[in-house]
């Protein structure tokens, strides 16, 4: 049996227990049928062109979970911000762990999306936000959508500013082989309301402290969706951290719908990972609305991540602002592809686009691609890219005061990399990330970050 | 200190210094003056040990050592310094955490000890007092936008840090207004004693009427041309280079 074969016939027994006449069965069970359908993409799409996702698309790769893995703090400890307090949604092998987790239902929600989908309390909001900007014709998001469940639900009401950031920590326990992985994740963010998230994957296997390590053991494969809605002057700083294992594999799928004045940034740290695609969708419905997409992407062995942005510009005086930056050593590879859609109404916007690129590695390469589709007249498109090594003479200045070859690359390496982080504003992520890109580049920089 | 024979030097296939001769000894300032193109920033970057650049023939000596194998960071640690004439910028790295690194990969490469922290403060204090520069300074990105002065007095506010055995000073004059160039030479003057020396490389004869010479030499053609006194400077400000 094929894998999609499988994953269709999985879903009846996924939803034995499911309220039929519920609109959430209702919207899994369509989605089903379309990705039925459609099937997986391979690289005569176009838009998988370049990452060959049939590499991870293991046919032994199931939904379901044999057991509950319990871990020690000790061993995930790492795995949170620290030095601050924040709410925490932490899912062990796709599961919900309450023991590290801190959710709320004071001043706004912030809980598990399975406590909400189909309870009665919330059913409003649910059929308001949920599953109502998704590409129907994407293959990892219909399956996202089959398999909706688990995964992180925040709900910001109007004028309110959370006191703290929102912690969501995906970690796979390495204690069950094969799993495909579908958290979902909905947040809505009402008028005039403010929050930081930041959302991680780690793993426990491969740091040699998983007490679950077993022959055999075939690395998970996590299909995420995040939805996120804007109300007016909502403002929101997403964070993605990609710093699982070598050999796990991440599908990202993210849509954020701006209503006007609000603002949205989201930054994407990729260090981890066997193959990762990161499908990032902005649409802008209203004026004056600001969408940021920074990214920061080291590599190293025969990694690859693949980046592709959306952003819609469906309203006048807009902004979108994205730079990625990537770092590939030995034989990894990557792609960067930023698609701009401005449409005939939205004029006086301003988008830029930047993606440089280090090829570090003899073998490494990157692809790299601006798609604008302009429909107005009187709009600001910039783009531009660059892939190259580092500056000899920078690194001749810097051995010239004494600083060994390895470490002046790797200052080099560092500052390259660095002006991304300049947007972070919470001040314990931006020394982690320092801290992760340090350890990444291989050397000590010599001085506290 | 230093002694360079016969040197020839090419960069791609083209040759640049043909069999140039110079000896610098503790204590003293050479300036090295030369019109555009007659190799001046050839020698400096070759004395510093920039790979670019190809020895074909000849040798240079440093303390009585062919240094001809050393890397320029090696060459670092034997107390050789040179101050760029247009330094690299380097986002993200603030001052202070540069000269903090170079100082202790300078000790560590010796076998020493890293600086303590409060010794480092201190000194990074009183050096950036000697080049008239403020705090703030220190904790803005490397030369990320310096203006050409403020390049220049970090320049020289390094090797006040570093305090080299022998310091190439390459163009430092250039883009300097007249206050930022009295700072600059008020600063390198004060670095001068008899153990170190200084090389100064430069078009104009203004710098050194603050940083005064023991020699002057005219580099021509890939080689020295004529050797002098300070008042040679002066002859080649009123009469150019066409004379010699």
């Amino acid at each position: 049996m094929s894998l999609k074969e499988k994953l269709v016939s999985s879903f009846l027994a996924f939803e034995l227990d499911a309220d039929i006449n519920s609109d959430v069965h209702d919207i899994r069970s369509k989605s089903i049928k379309e990705f039925e359908k459609i099937g997986f993409p391979d690289k005569k799409h176009e838009y998988w062109k370049y990452t060959p996702i049939k590499k991870v698309l293991n046919e032994k790769l199931t939904i379901f979970k044999k057991k509950r893995h319990l871990i020690e703090f000790e061993k995930v400890k790492d795995f949170f911000l620290g030095g601050i307090e924040s709410y925490k949604i932490v899912l062990i092998d796709g599961m919900y762990d309450p023991l590290w987790s801190n959710t709320t239902h004071k001043g706004a929600d912030i809980c598990i999306l399975s406590s909400v989908l189909e309870n009665e309390k919330y059913s409003n909001v649910i059929s308001k936000y949920f599953n109502k900007i998704i590409d129907h014709k994407e293959s990892f998001s219909l399956l996202n959508s089959s398999f909706s469940k688990e995964g992180a639900y925040i709900h910001v009401p109007k004028n309110i500013e959370l006191d703290k950031p929102i912690e969501i920590i995906h970690i796979n326990s390495g204690g069950e082989s094969s799993l495909m992985l579908q958290p979902r994740n909905l947040i809505i963010l009402e008028k005039g309301s403010k929050a930081q998230i930041v959302e991680s994957h780690y793993s426990l296997i491969g740091n040699n402290i998983s007490p679950y390590t077993f022959p055999g053991y075939i690395d998970p494969l996590t299909n995420t969706l995040t939805e996120i809605h804007l109300e007016e002057n909502a403002n929101l700083d997403y964070y993605k951290i990609q710093n699982d294992l070598e050999t796990t594999s991440i599908i990202d799928n993210t849509y954020i719908n701006q209503k006007k004045n609000s603002t949205a940034s989201c930054h994407t740290f990729s260090f981890g990972g066997n193959i990762v695609r990161n499908n990032l969708n902005f649409f802008q419905n209203g004026k004056n609305i600001n969408s940021i997409m920074k990214g920061i992407t080291i590599l190293g062995s025969n990694q690859h991540t693949d980046h592709h942005t959306l952003v819609h510009h469906a309203s006048p005086n807009c902004e979108s602002y994205q730079e990625y930056k990537g770092i590939y050593n030995d034989k990894s590879t990557g792609v960067f592809n930023g698609k701009v859609v401005v449409d005939k109404i939205a004029q006086k916007i301003n988008a830029f686009q930047q993606n440089n690129n280090l090829l570090v590695g003899d073998h490494s390469s990157v692809n790299t691609k601006p798609q604008l589709e302009i429909f107005a007249d009187d709009v600001k498109c910039s783009h531009g890219c660059t892939i190259g090594q580092l500056d000899k003479s920078a690194l001749f200045y810097l051995k010239t005061r004494g600083i060994a070859e390895k470490e002046a690359k790797g200052l080099l390496t560092y500052a390259f990399a660095n002006n991304v982080l300049e947007n972070v504003k919470m001040q314990v992520l931006k020394t982690k990330i320092k801290k992760i890109i340090a350890k990444k580049i291989g050397v000590n920089l010599g001085f506290e970050l | 200190m230093l002694k360079i024979q016969n040197l020839h030097v090419s960069i791609e296939d083209k040759a640049i210094l043909n069999g140039l001769n110079l000896e610098v000894n503790p204590g003293e300032v050479h300036a090295i003056m030369g019109p555009n193109g007659s190799g001046k920033s050839t020698l400096s970057a070759v004395i510093a040990g920039n790979e670019d650049y190809e020895v074909t023939k000849g040798n240079i000596f440093y303390k009585d050592e062919n240094i001809e194998d050393l890397s320029a960071e090696e060459r670092a640690h034997k107390g050789i310094f040179m101050s760029f004439q247009y330094p690299v910028e380097i986002p993200g790295v603030t001052v202070t955490n540069f000269i903090k690194t170079a100082i202790n990969s300078n000790l560590k490469a010796r076998g020493l000890k890293e600086m303590p922290a409060n010794e480092m403060l201190k000194n990074i204090r009183n050096k950036a007092a000697l080049l008239e520069i403020d705090s703030k300074f220190l904790s803005r990105s490397l030369n990320e936008g310096f203006s050409g002065g403020e390049k220049k007095r970090n320049e020289i506010f390094q090797m006040a840090m570093l305090n080299p055995t022998l310091a190439i000073l390459d163009e430092t004059d250039s883009g300097l207004d007249i206050d930022a160039l009295r700072i600059v030479a008020n600063g390198v003057n004060k670095l001068r004693n008899e153990n170190n020396a200084i090389i100064v490389i430069t078009h104009y004869q203004r710098l050194l009427d603050h940083i005064i010479p023991d020699y002057v030499h005219v580099l021509q053609d890939g080689k020295i041309a004529k050797s002098g006194d300070k008042n040679l400077a002066l002859q080649l400000e009123e009469k150019g280079y066409d004379w010699i």
